[in-house]
């Protein structure tokens, strides 16, 4: 990634994740995860102002981390991917475009001590799959750019990947009950599929707020 | 140490071995029987391996039958994958069934197989002409992740043991044993199989090495889990099955086993369907009784 100020190399099992840095500063990072189809190159355009170092991950089978054989992806196992670059970070603050920001409020509720506010922003993949039993679809070829980023299995996988509005409303629950902030999430986002709404009743998620307010708010803890 | 071997009385090596790629993931496929005889495909269970059929298969394979069976990606000899997930394991299904015919074909599946072939088939339906479900059928049993405020803490347990497991999985390797070792290790999640057939499993199911023997299961697989999936998305595709369908339930709970009881399973059941409860056996129905096993099962396909 041309702009990157440096880009390290994790490993998460089989996969290299890219973990690019994009801002040097002091104090806390700001990891930014972007959404389906895109990579670390898309988000970094977003404008936003963080005073710390900003990091941005290309995750499993996009920019420039492993494409795997054969697929299988889950929201969850880029979930992992997301702790690996946390593992290296430290705490860090999380913004999340579309997958990405679903993978963010994921890892806030699975790694709520060292996540310090999950922002969840507009773009692709934010809505997934199904929040019900579906009928089942034969899908056993992914095309001809099988093995280059992005691998279209994730194309396909990530965006069916079911996410039932109480399994999110789980995860709320663990990012309130243990990171010790008062609003660990925030939506800025205007689409709302179910899993939002979901998460939008719940307490201890910031509503009707801005990308850039949520990141000031999230910066002055 | 030395390469021990065993025999089991009825286990039978298969009569043939290839190899199928499945979107550059090498799954090995295993056969019993003639190749002009009809096809019956086999399925295994999660953390199992095409080779514990060694005694069920040729019972059926004898009985005028081609049967095919292969080791899930990560399972066996088949490769290790990058990631696992159910959707990869069947469209791994679907190559191998391509690989071995064009017409619709039984299919036997056991545990987390059966729930597999339940979802292939409500997508693939022209692949399979009739289905034994070997304790592989939906439970009412909670997961894990059930929001529930008294489950969070277990929920985030579940998670952070799962993620802290995706550290370690790159350089992850199976604990080394003697045959005898393995065989004990095995026994604590199949306590009803005979030490004989899980010393026999050894030495089909794990490799040999300079330090001792290994099972060959990827060891960045995880037992268990969490995640979305409802055990009632399941039942709707078991009932939705659009071909001849037999259940077959143990009434004794093992670690590995799901739980189902014929009350959770019984509304379920498909259109014509049957389901067949065997007293005092547990998960592995047709380990614990091959003979009774494989004669329900070539009655139902006869």
């Amino acid at each position: 990634m041309s702009t990157a100020i440096q880009t390290i190399s994790l490993q998460h099992n089989r996969i290299t994740l890219a973990l690019h840095q994009l801002q040097d500063g002091a104090g806390r990072p700001l990891l930014l995860l972007h959404g389906l189809g895109e990579s670390a190159v898309n988000i970094a355009s977003l404008p936003l102002s963080w005073a710390g170092p900003i990091w941005a991950l290309d995750f499993t089978g996009h920019g420039d981390s492993t494409v795997p054989r054969g697929g299988g992806y889950s929201a969850e196992i880029l979930m992992a991917d997301v702790d690996v670059a946390l593992r290296y970070l430290g705490e860090a603050t999380v913004l999340g475009r579309g997958l990405g920001g679903y993978v963010a409020f994921l890892i806030a509720g699975a790694r709520p001590s060292l996540v310090r506010g999950a922002v969840i922003v507009d773009g692709p993949g934010l809505s997934g799959g199904s929040i019900h039993a579906t009928s089942s679809s034969e899908i056993s070829v992914a095309g001809p750019r099988v093995g280059q980023a992005p691998d279209p299995w994730a194309l396909i996988e990530l965006s069916r990947d079911a996410r039932p509005p109480n399994y999110a409303v789980t995860f709320t629950h663990l990012a309130v009950a243990t990171s010790g902030l008062d609003d660990p999430i925030a939506v800025t986002c205007k689409v709302s599929p179910p899993w939002i709404d979901a998460i939008k009743a719940e307490a201890g998620v910031m509503t009707d707020i801005t990308m850039q307010d949520a990141l000031d708010i999230y910066a002055a803890i | 140490m030395s390469t021990d071997t065993r025999t089991y009385p009825g286990a039978r090596q298969p009569d043939r071995f290839r190899q199928v790629n499945a979107d550059n993931v090498g799954i090995a496929v295993y056969e019993w029987g003639r190749e002009s005889d009809p096809v019956v495909f086999l399925v295994h269970g999660g953390s199992d391996f095409a080779r514990t059929f060694d005694v069920f298969g040729p019972l059926i394979a004898d009985a005028g039958w081609r049967v095919v069976t292969w080791d899930h990606r990560g399972h066996g000899d088949s490769d290790y994958a990058e990631m696992y997930s159910w959707d990869a394991d069947i469209r791994d299904a679907l190559a191998v069934m391509t690989s071995t015919t064009d017409t619709a074909a039984p299919v036997v599946a056991h545990s987390k197989g059966g729930a597999l072939m339940m979802q292939l088939i409500e997508a693939s339906p022209y692949r399979a002409s009739r289905m034994v479900n070997i304790d592989g059928m939906p439970s009412k049993r909670r997961m894990p992740d059930v929001p529930d405020h008294d489950q969070t803490r277990l929920m985030a347990n579940e998670i952070g043991s799962w993620l802290d497991n995706r550290h370690n999985a790159a350089t992850a390797i199976r604990k080394p044993g003697t045959l005898v070792d393995l065989a004990a290790r095995r026994a604590k999640m199949n306590p009803r199989l005979s030490i004989e057939w899980l010393e026999y499993l050894v030495t089909v199911g794990a490799r040999h090495e300079a330090d001792g023997w290994r099972w060959k299961l990827d060891p960045s697989m995880r037992f268990g889990g969490f995640g979305p999936w409802r055990p009632e998305w399941s039942a709707l595709r078991m009932a939705s099955l659009p071909i001849p369908f037999l259940g077959l339930l143990g009434t004794v709970d093992e670690p590995m086993g799901w739980g189902a009881r014929a009350r959770d399973v019984l509304p379920w059941i498909p259109q014509g369907g049957r389901l067949e409860v065997l007293e005092d056996i547990g998960h592995f129905i047709h380990i614990e009784d091959p003979q009774r096993v494989s004669k329900l099962v070539l009655d139902f396909l006869s």
